[in-house]
């Protein structure tokens, strides 16, 4: 809601300064968005009359006009604007006055030696409006010699306050003042109700066909209007100052009426309506042609304002195309009414509209109000174009009009909510001061409000109502009592902070990506099965929901490696989601490596990163789970995404948890990273649970430590061997660990050696060298029949 | 006697000549080896008179002995130069890095959550979560927002096809949280939102922090209590506050708090809007199965990017979401 601060003040002024007005309402709910000062500075700066204009004798762009402003002599000044003609009144700038503008002062000047005393100004050089094309051309009744910035009601400000949507009353001027009146103690405004006495017979029958969608509609004919009027400029500026541009009469004169009662109005051109007016529900396949000429189609779901043919106009929306008041009207039909806020919610939207009465009328417009409105609009109109007043024809379904509830405030709620004791005069005042009825009961008070409030109907709306006036900041700070729960934390459950931490030591950074991702992205990294796509997109990258994080990282990757950052670890906590009922959200950690093993430094070698780097930094976190936990990783009969041959299943207790491995090169290639790039993604929950530790005894006896070197076919996998030793060994063996893997031509084509250690300890006894010797040809006779090891010779 | 006495004097300019560990040891074995030439004296005693021998086996000792400890304080000077040698040897540059420093960092997000989070867990608030992809029901309907009313126009939401929608708030965790559970209950919820919006200062996702007390006695003084505790205790200042009468359809009274917030640049300090709150909405006290005669509540919610924007000076909100590491190095 934007609006004219003098405009406000001529309806109720606070007889305070603009700061504090505009405080005082952000601090009552209506918070001030915005405010332009305007027509500041505007002193030394006159209406004057060019009584006299010549051709410059030495240019033959500018002349020379005599101008009266009211002084003894006529004032010379030179003048270039093309509009500069005898007769026409326009601002005058005289010596010494300062432009708003620029701050520049008028002096005395001699302009292609003629003497220049004082300037004719544009609307822009004043800084009040932005037309630069001429001379600013006052009104023929505007008094020679006055300031311009009386004549004009200037200085004033443009104020923008944010209106939440509870508060549709203090969207025009009267509510405003309303509050005004009542954060500043001022009287209450008496509503003038006279009626025009009608003086034209023309007039329209209005029939309600669903009086709970509009339970009131005035209608009246203005007989014989001047079509050539013109919106007088006080009237276009209060309408500019308050954010509207003057269009016609009509339609100014009803835009006045929205600021400064906030209710919406129509005129049609009477001539126009063929029959009766008709408030019904559209019919299927009923179309219209809005003001804003676009032909649209309407159903049940929209209340229409009908002739006996047509709909004329989307009720509480906008009006129709072919009844529209136009330059020659003659006869207006003015529409005043109430629409129920339900009836109009929702409609405005489904054209692709915004309206100042929808959005009015979907908050809720006094339903009281129409009467009034429709005498000032028609008062106004009179007044500007003439024409004759017909009767006001209401129809009207009382029992439909919205009904304010008689609400209880209970002291001692009120107390409790605030945590304030409030004296009961105060509260009594306070109420009063916004229209309410009250009446003291005792316990406390009941209240009515007002038929423009559409926000109090419980306890808790007076509750607000009476905070609010009586000021937040009144309200006391305090501590809350009362008794806490100790937070319980499983310990077998390890935090999501402990994962970060790990993968942080590791040099991973943490990203973040949104949840949205476009379709053809998971398409090309065949994650696009089980997608949930959104109905309504911002835009089509960011149209399905993540089915995983591994697309954002790798986006990352390529956002960094464009910014010579080669050697990049990031990971990512978040969901991704997939479809179901309800769909299936379930937390993921990622990760992705790229570039060099380690930062590029002094002590060791250079070189790149690779699966068993990735896999480190993976374990370090799956360690948290514990020694017990029982991971494992498997090849991928699908790799998917990721290379065939380094990629891995991740598995817990058999179970499928996550992916690791090489990005697939060609995928990598299409998606335009460099080099290779590994990554891991497992459903966060399966590494967040542990076991809490059960300690056994540490043996006293001597462990003793055998090598093993072992050719092996190479597709005989490690976690085998070291499963099959673990399988003989049982308890003995206390760790496996392999030291080395080694390929070469010493060796049979297709085999491999791989050297483990074993370190083997009884908890009872010390081992003898036979009991190791029988124990170790035990693991390898086994590994032989098994794996088909055998010793390296 | 004099022969003895020049002997050792010999002997021990010898081993205080001795350069290292090595000369020294051959001036032992010269003297007091298996064939040195005291030993030798000793081996001779044996042919001289008992007077004789006790008198020179005495001398001899006592020679024997004087070099013994000549040789030791020598050895042990020797050791000590040849200790302070390797240390100079193997001096290192200790100003080289060292080994596998690298460590990455926290997401400027993450870390701002977590000390919300924190601080809220200090006062005893659980920890609670619900899904991002929402109902009507607990998004909306349950929150007092009717169908259609402009109050939704508020949010602008994303929806699916089957009519669920992307959470618009945390809000709906107030719902969830409140189901089933008998006052008194504290509970923060943090997570990601989402709103169809996206220009400098919006984003289509981001994050919020929800908090809520339900309990016999709270009251909106109790309200304005926890969030100056809490935006005292995060931002580490005590800053003058104001709270502004707003709405909010779950809750009522309803404010927003600003903080007066000095950019540094030499402005004027301005009113800075940092949070949203009021007391829980009766109807969404009724709606959680919570009797609103008997208890009441506060609810409060704030915008998790403000808050890590305005605590690390961070001016670009999308930074958050470029993941670009240069920036995200600025946050161990």
């Amino acid at each position: 809601m934007k609006f004219s601060e003098n405009w406000l003040r001529s309806i109720a002024d606070p007889g305070c300064d603009r700061a504090t007005l505009m405080q005082r309402l952000t601090m009552a709910g209506l918070e001030v968005e915005g405010v332009e000062m305007m027509g500041e500075g505007l002193k030394g700066v006159v209406v004057g009359e060019i009584i006299a204009a010549e051709r410059h004798p030495n240019a033959d762009k500018l002349q020379v006009c005599r101008v009266n402003i009211g002084a003894a002599e006529p004032l010379q000044i030179v003048c270039g604007a093309p509009n500069a003609r005898v007769g026409l009144k326009a601002p005058v700038a005289t010596i010494g006055a300062r432009m708003p503008g620029n701050g520049m002062e008028i002096k005395r000047a001699k302009l292609r030696d003629v003497e220049s005393v004082g300037m004719l100004c544009s609307a822009k050089e004043l800084a009040i409006a932005d037309d630069a094309s001429g001379l600013w051309e006052l009104p023929v009744d505007a008094r020679v010699g006055q300031g311009i910035g009386e004549f004009l009601g200037l200085p004033d400000a443009s104020i923008e306050i944010k209106l939440t949507p509870n508060r549709p009353d203090c969207l025009g001027l009267e509510g405003l003042a309303a509050e005004v009146r009542a954060l500043f103690d001022l009287p209450h405004a008496s509503a003038d109700s006279k009626s025009m006495a009608p003086v034209s017979s023309l007039t329209r029958a209005v029939h309600l066909h669903n009086p709970a969608d509009c339970p009131r509609y005035l209608g009246r004919v203005i007989e014989g209007i001047d079509p050539a009027a013109q919106t007088p400029l006080w009237m276009r500026e209060r309408l500019r100052r308050s954010g509207l541009r003057s269009i016609s009469v009509a339609v100014d004169c009803s835009n006045y009426v929205l600021i400064e009662m906030g209710q919406p109005t129509h005129a049609f051109d009477h001539d126009q309506l063929r029959g009766s007016v008709e408030i019904r529900r559209a019919r299927a396949g009923e179309t219209i042609k809005l003001l804003d000429e676009r032909e649209v189609a309407l159903d049940e779901g929209f209340l229409v304002i009908a002739d006996s043919e047509r709909p004329v106009a989307v009720a509480g929306v906008m009006g129709g195309w072919e009844t529209r008041v136009t330059d020659s009207t003659r006869n207006l039909f003015l529409e005043c009414a109430f629409f129920a806020p339900a009836a109009v919610q929702g409609r405005a939207r489904k054209l692709g509209l915004h309206t100042d009465a929808s959005h009015r009328f979907e908050r809720g417009v006094d339903p009281e109000l129409a009467h009034r409105a429709m005498e000032r609009l028609s008062q106004l109109i009179i007044e500007i174009a003439g024409g004759q007043p017909g009767a006001v024809i209401e129809a009207v379904s009382v029992g439909h009009l919205p009904v304010r509830p008689e609400v209880t405030l209970r002291r001692a709620h009120l107390e409790r909510v605030l945590g304030l004791r409030i004296e009961d005069q105060r509260v009594t005042a306070i109420l009063t001061s916004l229209g309410m009825q009250v009446r003291a009961t005792p316990e406390g008070w009941t209240a009515r409000a007002p038929s423009k409030r559409f926000d109090i109907e419980i306890e808790e709306d007076l509750i607000e109502e009476v905070a609010r006036i009586h000021g937040y900041d009144n309200v006391p700070v305090n501590i809350p009592r009362g008794e806490i729960a100790l937070r319980l934390e499983p310990e077998a459950l390890v935090r999501t902070g402990d994962v970060r931490q790990a993968l942080l030591t590791r040099g991973y950074s943490e990203a973040l990506h949104f949840s949205f991702v476009a379709a053809p992205v998971l398409e090309r990294w065949n994650l696009l099965e089980g997608a949930v796509a959104l109905s309504n997109p911002l835009n089509a990258d960011l149209g399905v929901m993540r089915t995983s994080l591994l697309p954002g990282l790798v986006d990352a990757l390529k956002h960094n490696q464009s910014r010579q950052q080669d050697r990049v670890r990031l990971f990512e906590i978040g969901k991704a989601f997939h479809a179901g009922d309800p769909p299936l959200e379930t937390p993921r950690l990622a990760g992705l490596v790229s570039g060099a093993a380690r930062a590029e430094q002094w002590a060791e070698g250079d070189r790149a990163v690779d699966f068993f780097d990735i896999k480190g930094d993976l374990e370090q976190v799956l360690a948290l789970a514990g020694p017990g936990a029982d991971f494992a990783f498997a090849p991928l009969d699908e790799p998917g995404f990721l290379h065939g041959g380094r990629s891995a299943a991740v598995l817990r207790d058999g179970r499928q948890i996550g992916l690791i491995g090489c990005l697939d090169p060609r995928l990598a290639r299409a998606l335009d990273v460099d080099g290779d790039v590994y990554v891991f993604e497992v459903e966060l929950s399966a590494v967040l649970q542990r076991n809490v530790p059960v300690a056994g005894e540490v043996s006293r006896y001597p462990s003793v430590r055998r090598d093993l070197a072992l050719v092996v076919d190479q597709s005989v996998p490690f976690a085998r061997i070291r499963d099959r030793a673990q399988g003989v060994l049982g308890d003995l063996l206390r760790e496996c660990f392999l030291f080395d893997e080694f390929v070469g031509p010493s060796l049979p084509a297709g085999t491999r050696s791989l050297a483990m250690g074993l370190i083997l300890q009884d908890s009872s006894r010390t081992l003898t060298d036979t009991d190791v010797d029988s124990a170790m040809q035990a693991v390898v006779a086994a590994l032989g029949e098994h794996t088909g090891a055998r010793l390296r010779g | 006697m004099q022969e003895l006495q020049n002997q050792l004097d010999t002997a021990i300019a010898d081993i205080d000549r001795a350069a290292n560990l090595e000369a020294l040891d051959a001036v032992r074995v010269t003297w007091l080896g298996k064939s040195g030439l005291l030993t030798e004296q000793l081996k001779q005693l044996g042919k001289l008179s008992p007077d004789e021998r006790k008198l020179r086996g005495e001398q001899v000792n006592q020679a024997k002995e004087r070099l013994q400890s000549a040789l030791a304080a020598r050895k042990s000077v020797l050791e000590d130069h040849a200790y302070q040698a390797r240390m100079q040897a193997e001096r290192v540059d200790v100003s080289m890095p060292g080994r596998n420093t690298d460590r990455g960092n926290l997401h400027p997000i993450t870390r701002t959550l977590d000390r919300i989070v924190d601080i809220f867990s200090r006062l005893g608030y659980q920890q609670a979560d619900g899904p991002e992809i929402e109902d009507d029901f607990h998004n909306f309907e349950a929150l007092n927002f009717p169908e259609h009313h402009p109050a939704r126009a508020m949010h602008d939401t994303f929806y699916f096809p089957d009519g669920r929608l992307l959470r618009t708030h945390t809000s709906p965790v107030q719902i969830r949280a409140m189901v089933g559970r008998t006052p008194p209950i504290r509970i923060i919820a943090a997570g990601k939102v989402y709103r169809s919006d996206s220009d400098q200062t919006h984003t289509p996702m981001f994050h919020q922090v929800e908090g809520l007390l339900v309990d016999e006695t709270s009251s909106f003084a109790d309200l304005k209590g926890t969030l100056r505790q809490f935006v005292n205790a995060f931002f580490e200042r005590d800053f003058e506050m104001r709270f502004r009468p707003s709405y909010f359809p779950f809750t009522e009274p309803s404010a927003e708090v600003d903080i007066r917030w000095d950019r540094g640049d030499g402005s004027e300090p301005g009113w800075l809007e940092v949070l949203g709150c009021g007391m829980v909405h009766p109807n969404v006290l009724r709606a959680c199965g919570v009797d609103p005669e008997r208890y009441s509540g506060f609810a409060f919610g704030l915008g998790v990017e403000r808050f890590a924007m305005l605590r690390y000076g961070v001016n670009d909100l999308r930074s958050f979401f470029e993941n670009d590491l240069r920036f995200l190095r600025q946050f161990a």
